[in-house]
């Protein structure tokens, strides 16, 4: 019952992950809140906090102000009780508005680091719920910054801007109510004066989050290119290519500087024009002002008072266009993050409405799959295999051929373009992801450890192993002498990638690891290339034993392995071309098994 | 770091010599920059002066006369707006310039770091995890230059300090020392400051980097977090850490809090002071109440001063810390040194001599112990050895990734360590055992740097096998190959690497269990290209092969048997096979398996 599809060959579009960049700065924030709860405990009494401080802060002045005028400076020799009676007011007002301040600004550090961290864990755990293919569609040092550096930056805005910012709104209609109260001809005068400003702060806003975007963008391209070497350091060494790779960091670094300057420039640019239009509508009103005194309506003093009220509106618009400016920076990084959460997640795991595979050996089923990489040509091309129960399989084809592809099919690492992989009969897009993952345990070709202990690198595999259990489960697969050899046992640490043991060791801790596991299908891709022959040949007759009732599939080069198997399956191209008992495909003369064979016979010989 | 932050008595004199590096290097765009917040301090005290100007000049006499002349009103709007543009100029050349300043110093420094990255050795790469190079490199440096975005707002505005101190002096003695009491509080303030936060700056930095490391190890090995399907544990881990960083900076925030406010409240309780020793003089005659408002006013325009000069002083703690951190990478040692030899890049085979080379990678555990053999130009040596014996390590000594502890390796006689930079690679090159490739293009990839063009890439390519894929490829040579290669299989990537080594002709050729994914017949045609063994010709590539394939190993000249990093025994294979159990049973391991024993 293969299902095939009119034109499988091509794959659905790479779903890379989402930059986010085109979400509009109101909903970033919106929606940034909305994944960050904690941002808005608390926020009314934090307004409040905020109202009270800003308050004070002009109250303080005026009150000064009053008592030069009236205690010290009175028109009937100085107040000295007016004076003091002022200045402990005034105290008390500086004192009130320390305390809301201080109490305002740890409130809404508390809020901004405690949502960012929440914000941070989840954007930590969709990388890793992301399919395989949209994490490699981007660099790991992109990944990284957008859980540090991104979020680094909306903490900050979040701290210095977020409620300035409302404050300074509020001030500013403030202003305008005043000032309107005084003349409303005046008023609208220094409207139109700021309505330049006005319009063009959505210009500069597009202009400054485009520039913010390429800022960040740059970011995760320049830790990218710094990781790069450090992973590589040993190539980077050996091939003596210094000086190549520096002049690759370098142009990360300098277009970095680049982008993040020409923001820079935006900002100092749209900061300015406030001041611009501050000297425009105060020019504006003392005009205004005298031809409307002349008309005979208003005053000299009136002018006066007027031309003190704009300073109080223009002090809140800079302010705020200030704010408004720095928060394009932050809202860039928030919006890559959101852009990460939007990206859509694993292969989608049906819940607990899924069902579970059972507690034994599975048989597997591959059902016409057709698999693309994103944007690529199809590498699997309407395979079709069963594999009963309890087998012992190995699959062997060329390099390029699609055997790892095969293995992330059966893992579900990937979902196959057209066509079903079944388990038990379940497809396993309907199989729950933590009993698939129980059950079914891949070792790849790429080992990697982490940088931990050889012991703690184990447990990955069962994290309820203890140390004895750790070490019983090496000595069934017949590593308990390497361990025992091993400078501090199984406590010896493996350093990063796991690159302070040899290759061959790597692999062996991945096998303990998968072997800890104890899954029902063990899938090994390469998973001994790089272990000596005597110490592989003896694994493997452990791993025979322990697996015996189970379903194993094994990929290799070294063909040791499928002569044992109990079926081999050879893929060419994409396709499987073969598939029964080793002996069986050996005697078809001219297939590639028979092929592949005779040139592994053939090495075992020593040439001449 | 020990509590308290014992180390560090002055914060503040460290952070000002940041500072003073960063003027020091950057010394112009400091100046516009400076210039620039003087400009603007200066046109808002002209902006005050205007307006009196246009009250003493335009308002009163308008409302005195009923009437006005156009000129006038022409001229108050010229002052007031080229004001506001001077004004407008001096906030750009403030911003741009320190803009422009903190970023090349951000750029200074990573370049400084990551040059400091290509140089330190393979050792000093293994203590340091990727993740906090990472945030050494970003964060670090960050943090390190953030305070020089407020600086010439800071400096700026001492000439303003200045001028207003030095009138309240003028002014009234007395009231100015009362309102100038202000400084040392401010200092004392700035002193607690310091001495609190810098050990929670410490750790935040220190966090930083822990989180950065985490992030990026687990994304490293997301495969095998999937495979296992351990992503809860994994945000597990990242969760305990972040919520510690939250936490330290959330103490420290709140350290801050508490600062900016007490910023704000000093020069005002300063007036306050002022204003009642203020009315008491005046009360005994001995100021005037005109003396007591100016000295007032003044330190009403110091305020500002002292706040911008305050935030500066506040940011230089986590400056500290990163400067710091960013200088442990800067002043790391051990780089390697290099002499003046060179070799021949291109023609015969190299002589390869090994002799009682020693070598540790932790004091006190050799992995290679006395380990010497030669290799005659256009011979082939196979290294064979048990899993861990030292083989890759023997090859990182080969290409001097490491140097011995003791013994030497040399190469035409000459020791690996008298060579200049680039030299051994001119003329040897090693495939290791783990492919890397760099996210760049295939021809970038093999090329690496090295002048060739397309017929050699294609010509290595052709003979590592990889041609063929390659063609295959959407763009050939030009493919992108992404992040490590990640676009193709093991074995496409291994003969990736392997073309890398062949492009470069090299003298000597270092095979890491290089051809594992190569089949052997492919094998067998990769190094007889290499060998010439025809009898009058001068000798090919010699070749020193890390190997299990009897094969690959029966093409060898002599065979170094490695065990537990000593040199157990060498000779021709059929010798070693015969004579020493221990080869015989890795390289024959395939031979004798029960199922092959049932086919027979
Ligand atoms: N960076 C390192 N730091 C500490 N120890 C290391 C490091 N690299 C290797 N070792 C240790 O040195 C020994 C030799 O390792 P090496 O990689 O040379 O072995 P090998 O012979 O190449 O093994 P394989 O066949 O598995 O590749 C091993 O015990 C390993 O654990
Ligand atoms: N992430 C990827 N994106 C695009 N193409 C890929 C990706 N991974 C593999 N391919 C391509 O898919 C094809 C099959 O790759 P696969 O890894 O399955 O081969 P393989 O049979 O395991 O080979 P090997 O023996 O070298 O490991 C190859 O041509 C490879 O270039
Ligand atoms: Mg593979
Ligand atoms: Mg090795």
């Amino acid at each position: 019952m293969s299902t095939t599809t009119p034109d499988p060959g091509r794959a659905r579009a790479a779903t890379a992950v989402v930059s986010g960049e085109e979400i509009g700065a109101i909903e970033t924030i919106r929606r940034g809140v909305r994944h960050s709860p904690e941002l808005a405990h608390g926020i009314r009494v934090t307004l409040l906090l905020a109202a009270l401080s800003t308050a004070g802060q002009v109250v303080v002045p005026v009150a000064v102000q009053q008592t030069l005028d009236r205690g010290i400076n009175a028109p009937g020799g100085t107040d000295v009780r007016f004076t003091v009676v002022m200045a402990l007011l005034a105290t008390l007002a500086v004192l009130v508005t320390g305390l809301a301040s201080y109490l305002m600004t740890y409130r809404l550090f508390r809020a901004a680091e405690t949502g960012l961290s929440s914000l941070r864990v989840k954007a930590f755990r969709h990388v890793h719920d992301l399919p395989l293919g949209t994490q490699d569609t981007e660099r790991r040092g992109s990944l990284v910054s957008r859980v540090t550096s991104d979020i680094d930056q909306v903490s900050q805005f979040i701290v210095f801007g977020g409620v300035l910012l409302v404050v300074s709104v509020g001030q500013v209609l403030v202003a305008t109510v005043v000032m309107a109260i005084y003349s409303w001809e005046l008023t609208l005068v220094v409207w139109v004066c700021f309505a330049p400003l006005f319009l063009s702060l959505r210009y500069f806003q597009r202009r400054l989050s485009e520039a913010y975007g390429v800022v960040r963008r740059q970011v995760g391209l320049m830790l990218s290119a710094i990781a790069e070497p450090v992973v590589g350091a040993a190539v980077v060494r050996s091939y003596a290519v210094e000086g190549r790779t520096q002049a690759r960091i370098d142009t990360a670094i300098d277009t970095y500087r680049g982008a993040a300057v020409r923001a820079q420039g935006f900002t100092a640019v749209s900061f300015s024009l406030g001041g611009i239009s501050a000297g425009l509508a105060n020019a504006g009103v003392i005009v205004i002002g005298v031809l409307l005194g002349i008309a005979g309506r208003m005053t000299a003093g009136e002018i006066l008072a007027f031309a003190f009220l704009v300073t109080l509106f223009v002090g809140p618009v800079q302010m705020g266009t200030q704010i408004l400016t720095d928060a394009q920076n932050a809202i860039a990084g928030w919006r890559r993050v959101i852009g990460l959460l939007d990206t859509p997640a694993e292969l989608v795991d049906p819940g607990p409405s899924g069902s579970d595979l059972p507690d034994r050996a599975v048989d597997v089923e591959l059902d016409g799959v057709w698999f693309a990489y994103p944007g690529g040509d199809a590498v699997l091309r309407d395979v079709s295999l069963r594999i009963a129960a309890g087998r012992r399989v190995a699959v062997v084809g060329e390099t390029g051929s699609g055997k790892s592809t095969i293995a992330k099919l059966l893992t579900r690492l990937v979902d196959p373009t057209s066509g079903a992989v079944r388990l038990d009969g379940v497809d396993l897009r309907e199989v729950r992801g933590a009993s698939l993952r129980r059950r079914v345990v891949l070792v790849p070709q790429e080992g990697f450890l982490f940088d931990d202990t050889v012991l703690a690198n184990a447990r990955y595999g069962d994290l309820g192993a203890d140390e004895s259990r750790v070490l019983a489960a090496a000595a069934e697969i017949g590593l308990d002498d390497w361990i025992a050899g091993l400078p501090d046992g199984v406590h010896t640490q493996v350093g990063q990638r796991g690159e302070s043991l040899s290759a061959g060791e790597r692999q062996l801790v991945a096998l303990l690891r998968a072997h800890l596991a104890d899954p029902d299908l063990l899938v090994l891709d390469e998973a001994t290339s790089a272990v000596d022959p005597a110490l592989e040949m003896r694994i493997n007759r452990a791993l025979e034993r322990l697996m015996a009732g189970r379903t194993a599939i094994t990929i290799a080069h070294r063909l040791s392995t499928a002569e044992k198997a109990d079926e081999v399956v050879v893929v060419d191209a994409g396709r499987i071309v073969q598939h029964g008992p080793h002996a069986e495909l050996v005697a078809a003369e001219g297939s590639a098994y028979a092929r592949l064979h005779a040139s592994w016979v053939a090495q075992r010989a020593v040439a001449s | 770091m020990g509590p308290g932050g014992t180390a560090r008595p002055s914060a503040t004199r460290a952070g000002l010599r940041v500072l003073g590096v960063a003027i020091r290097r950057e010394p112009w765009v400091f100046t516009l920059a400076t210039l620039g917040s003087v400009l603007f301090g200066a046109l808002t005290v002209a902006d005050a002066w205007v307006l009196g100007w246009a009250t003493d000049h335009v308002v009163l006499p308008a409302f005195r006369d009923g009437e006005i002349g156009a000129g006038v009103l022409v001229a108050v709007v010229a002052l007031f707006v080229g004001v506001a543009i001077l004004r407008a100029v001096g906030i750009v050349a403030r911003r741009l310039g320190a803009g422009i300043m903190q970023y090349r110093m951000e750029a200074h420094d990573r370049r400084a770091v990551t040059r400091q990255y290509l140089a330190l050795p393979m050792s000093w790469h293994h203590r340091h995890p990727t993740g906090v190079l990472l945030s050494n490199a970003n964060a670090d440096v960050q943090a390190a230059w953030g305070p020089v975005a407020p600086l010439p707002m800071a400096v700026g505005t001492v000439a303003m300090m200045v001028i207003a101190v030095v009138q309240m002096v003028v002014t009234d003695l007395v009231l100015a020392l009362v309102g100038l009491l202000v400084f040392p509080a401010v200092i004392v303030v700035n002193l607690w400051f310091q001495r609190v936060t810098s050990p929670l700056m410490t750790r935040v930095q220190e966090l930083r980097g822990v989180v950065s490391e985490i992030a990026h190890e687990s994304f490293d090995g997301a495969l095998v977090v999937k495979t296992l399907g351990r992503e809860s544990e994994e945000t597990e881990r990242f969760r305990q850490r972040s919520e510690e960083l939250r936490d330290v900076a959330i103490r420290a925030g709140r350290l801050r809090a508490a600062f900016d406010p007490i910023l704000n409240a000093l020069p005002n309780i300063g007036v306050l002071l002022v204003l009642v020793v203020g009315v008491a003089r005046v009360l005994d005659g001995s100021s005037d109440p005109g003396a007591v408002v100016t000295v007032a006013y003044l330190l009403t325009v110091v305020a500002f001063p002292i706040r911008s000069i305050g935030w500066l002083l506040g940011d230089l703690p986590r400056s500290v810390v990163g400067y710091d951190r960013v200088r442990s990478v800067l002043h790391a040692e051990g780089g390697l040194e290099f002499g003046d030899d060179r070799l021949a890049g291109h023609g015969p085979g190299a002589r390869l001599e090994v002799e009682n080379v020693r070598f540790g990678y932790a004091a006190g555990a050799p992995v290679l112990r006395d380990v010497s053999f030669a290799v005659e130009p256009g011979r082939t040596v196979a290294v064979v050895g048990p899993t861990a014996a030292g083989k890759s390590t023997l090859t990182s000594l080969l290409t001097r990734l490491v140097d011995p502890e003791a013994g030497a390796l040399r190469v035409d006689g000459t020791d690996l360590r008298d060579l200049a930079y680039g030299a051994l690679a001119d003329a040897v090159a090693v495939v290791p055992q783990t492919a890397f490739l760099f996210d760049d293009t295939v021809r970038g990839n093999v090329a690496l740097g090295l002048d060739v063009d397309d017929a050699e890439v294609w010509a290595a390519l052709e003979t590592a096998q990889a041609a063929d894929f390659v063609r295959r490829l959407p763009a050939g040579l030009d493919t992108e190959l992404g992040e490590r290669g990640t676009t193709l299989s093991g074995g496409q990537r291994q003969r990736l690497s392997l073309a890398r080594a062949l492009v470069r002709r090299p003298r000597l050729l270092v095979l890491d269990d290089a051809t594992s994914a190569v089949d052997p017949e492919v094998e067998a045609r990769i190094l007889a290209a290499l060998r010439r063994d025809e009898p009058g010709t001068e000798p090919g590539t010699t070749l020193v092969v890390v190997a299990y394939r009897k094969a690959t190993i029966g093409l060898a000249d002599e065979v170094v048997f490695l065990d537990e990093g000593r040199v157990v025994d060498q000779g021709p294979h059929d010798e070693l096979l015969a004579r020493n159990a221990a080869y015989a049973q890795i390289v024959t391991a395939y031979d004798h398996d029960p199922a092959e024993e049932a086919l027979r």
